[in-house]
């Protein structure tokens, strides 16, 4: 028995809406065969979306669809949507699509006696035989109940037209004005259609408008439950496709450049790991957005695809202001690499700037990515938290690696940034750090998941040749920087320099000592061989006396009788 | 109320007035229905009680035509629609209420 409700659950059928991010969030798409309930207040674009639903299935599903419409009239439908590229006209010719415009004037209808919606399904009916519809959007029926009167009548005549649109198979959207609080639609259409909710909003907070998406319901299938921000625009709608991708990703052992040679030695593995975030925080003026420059620049350079986000500064700034840094990123957005995406933090909320940055993303499919500042952004800690959360993790599912600059203020570090650091993978802190009247800046790696970093405080200097780390000086009073390290650098020089005399000095005692024992050996020596030579001398004179006195002996005794 | 045209040219906005004091009726019902069978049965007795010989009927069973739903905007069944004399007048239900079909169709008013 179980089982056998296991199989129908897994054979639920779905009919992709072709609404970018609302099939994933509903896991494929609208309940088949069923009928699917848009409410919403005026103006959020339930007419859009139900319009979209038709206009994909007709396109992309090869599901022609019939649009009922109660409030606007076929042609202005027609041309509310060609701004969208919509061409309706060209579907109604080609039989995938009809549009009937349904109208309800109160004042022109008189009752008198029983009657039923009949009319309605046979139009309806007729709509969906003539051209084989697999789809149908009802917009809205609420004017029925304006037109004739909220009454039991049309109650049953709803109900049943809820079955009947089921019997006939047809995939349905039936919008709904949203109702006074509490309500999810004015009219209570909700109880008709239950197989799926969906709701949408219009909301404004701090003067910026942001449109949301809810699916409230969804019988018999999981979606997401989350409100998702959406975005209506000459491509039409989407939902921010971020299903929270959570922390099941791939992880990778390629490493990346941080594009700063200095840095790289500081990280065990020689930069960051691919798809890894990366928090570059400070106070203004630290070169944050030199640094995430060097970081896009050293992804083009290894050919690689690159997208910086700005919420600062316009992309011709950048590029100006980077070449004073000895970097030529117009070389890389001339062959393509690179590409600048600069908006007002201000423009949108902080949820339509996720979806734009991801859709360009999804479009330009890029190897590493910089968003500059994050700081700028607006709207409650936990908020951002949240937005960065999923930008992040569609990030790292991505591989493509991130670099954040976060703008902080002094030395201390706000608890957003405590929040913020769990997010990230590697944190590198940039700081002023002031003495001696001077200011100097400092990096130093906060945490680095995954490899061994180095804990030191580095100087840094922004020059026309980049950003140089320089080596870090640390005497007996810590880390010295600037032209304190500088004083401190000469001194120890001078005390070099004096040893290095007093080594030389004794060298050369000890070299003259050397030479003149060296010379007594020598005199010694001689003297030695002097006497020995004078020995042989004496020796060879001996001999020869010798030997004249034995000659002469000999001489004398042969003399003396040997002759004889 | 004087204008020289041809009475049947009028269209579903009842644009054109004739002359003939005539009321045309067409009467849109689905299917053989016990609401349809009491519309027509109601209909052709208030006509043949207030307006003896000066009413012409159409019934237009929409299950045999459907494509007139669309066409003269047809929502509920059955639906009474008064193309003449002007002004075009709709009513619903199964006109079992007499006071309200001729306050409706504005019977009082002379129709020449």
């Amino acid at each position: 028995m179980n089982q056998q409700i296991k199989t129908t659950a897994e054979h639920f059928q779905k009919a992709p809406s072709g609404i970018a991010g609302l099939d994933e969030i509903t896991f494929g798409g609208l309940p088949k065969g069923r009928p699917t309930l848009i409410a919403g207040a005026a103006g959020c674009g339930k007419t859009l979306f139900a319009l979209t639903f038709l206009v994909e299935g007709a396109t992309a599903y090869d599901e022609p669809g019939v649009f009922m419409t109660f409030e606007e009239r076929a042609d202005d439908l027609v041309q509310n949507v060609s701004s969208l590229g919509y061409d309706l006209p060209g579907l109604i010719a080609e039989n995938k699509l009809v549009i009937d415009y349904v109208r309800v004037e109160r004042s022109e209808i008189e009752q008198s006696g029983e009657y039923d919606l009949e009319g309605l399904f046979v139009r309806l009916g007729h709509a969906i035989d003539k051209i084989g519809a697999k789809r149908v959007v009802l917009d809205t029926l609420e004017a029925l109940f304006s037109g004739l009167g909220d009454g039991p009548v049309l109650r049953a005549e709803l109900r049943r037209l809820f079955q009947w649109l089921k019997d006939r198979g047809v995939t349905a959207v039936i919008t709904a004005e949203r109702g006074a609080e509490g309500q999810l639609t004015r009219h209570g259409l909700e109880e008709y259609v239950s197989d799926c909710v969906i709701a949408l909003d219009n909301r404004v907070d701090e003067q910026i408008t942001t449109r949301r998406l809810r699916v409230m319901k969804y019988r018999g299938s999981a979606h997401g439950t989350n409100e998702y921000p959406f975005l209506i625009d000459k491509g039409g709608i989407s939902v921010l496709p971020v299903t929270s991708a959570g922390l099941s990703h791939s992880i990778s052992d390629e490493v990346v450049s941080s594009g700063i040679s200095g840095i790289d030695a500081m990280l065990g593995i020689g930069g960051y790991y691919r798809g890894s975030s990366v928090l570059l925080s400070g106070p203004s003026g630290t070169g944050k957005t030199t640094f995430g420059s060097n970081f896009v620049n050293a992804a083009c350079l290894a050919g690689k695809r690159a997208i910086y986000f700005s919420f600062e500064e316009s992309p011709e700034q950048i590029v100006r202001n980077m070449r004073s840094v000895g970097l030529d990123l117009d070389s890389h957005v001339n062959t393509g690499l690179l590409r600048f995406e600069s908006s007002r933090p201000s423009l949108f909320g902080l949820e339509m700037h996720l979806v734009l940055m991801i859709r360009q993303i999804d479009a330009f499919n890029p190897a590493v990515v910089v968003v500059d500042p994050i700081s700028a952004f607006r709207g409650s800690e936990s908020e951002i938290h949240a937005t960065l959360l999923r930008l992040v993790d569609y990030l790292k599912v991505k591989g493509i690696t991130v670099v954040f600059n976060n703008l902080v203020n002094g030395e201390q570090d706000d608890r957003n940034e405590q929040s913020l650091s769990s997010l990230m993978d590697v944190w590198i802190g940039l700081h002023d750090l002031e003495a001696n009247g001077e200011r100097n800046r400092g990096l130093f790696v906060l945490k680095a998941r995954g490899m061994s970093h180095s804990n030191q405080i580095r100087e840094y200097r922004l020059g026309s040749d980049g950003v140089t780390l320089i080596e870090p000086y640390i005497g007996p009073h810590g880390v010295l920087t600037g032209s304190a390290r500088i004083v401190q650098e000469a001194q120890e020089e001078a005390a070099t320099l004096e040893r290095r005399d007093e080594v030389n000095r004794r060298k050369r005692e000890f070299t003259e000592k050397k030479s003149a024992a060296e010379r007594q050996i020598a005199e010694t020596r001689e003297a030695l061989q002097r006497e020995e030579a004078e020995l042989l001398a004496l020796e060879t004179v001996d001999e020869r006396k010798e030997q004249t006195l034995t000659a002469s002996r000999s001489a004398a005794a042969t003399r003396r009788g040997a002759t004889t | 109320m004087t204008s020289p045209t041809t009475p049947d040219a009028a269209g579903e906005d009842g644009a054109e007035i004739p002359d003939d004091g005539i009321f045309h009726f067409r009467l849109y019902i689905a299917g053989q229905t016990s609401k349809s069978l009491a519309a027509i049965r109601n209909l052709t007795l208030l006509c043949d009680t207030h307006l003896p010989e000066r009413h012409k009927i159409e019934v237009l069973d929409l299950a045999e035509n459907p494509e007139l739903a669309a066409q003269d905007q047809i929502i509920a069944v059955p639906t009474l629609v008064r193309s003449l004399p002007p002004p075009l007048k709709r009513m619903i239900g199964t006109l079992a209420d007499p006071e309200k079909f001729l306050i409706g169709l504005d019977y009082s008013r002379p129709a020449s």
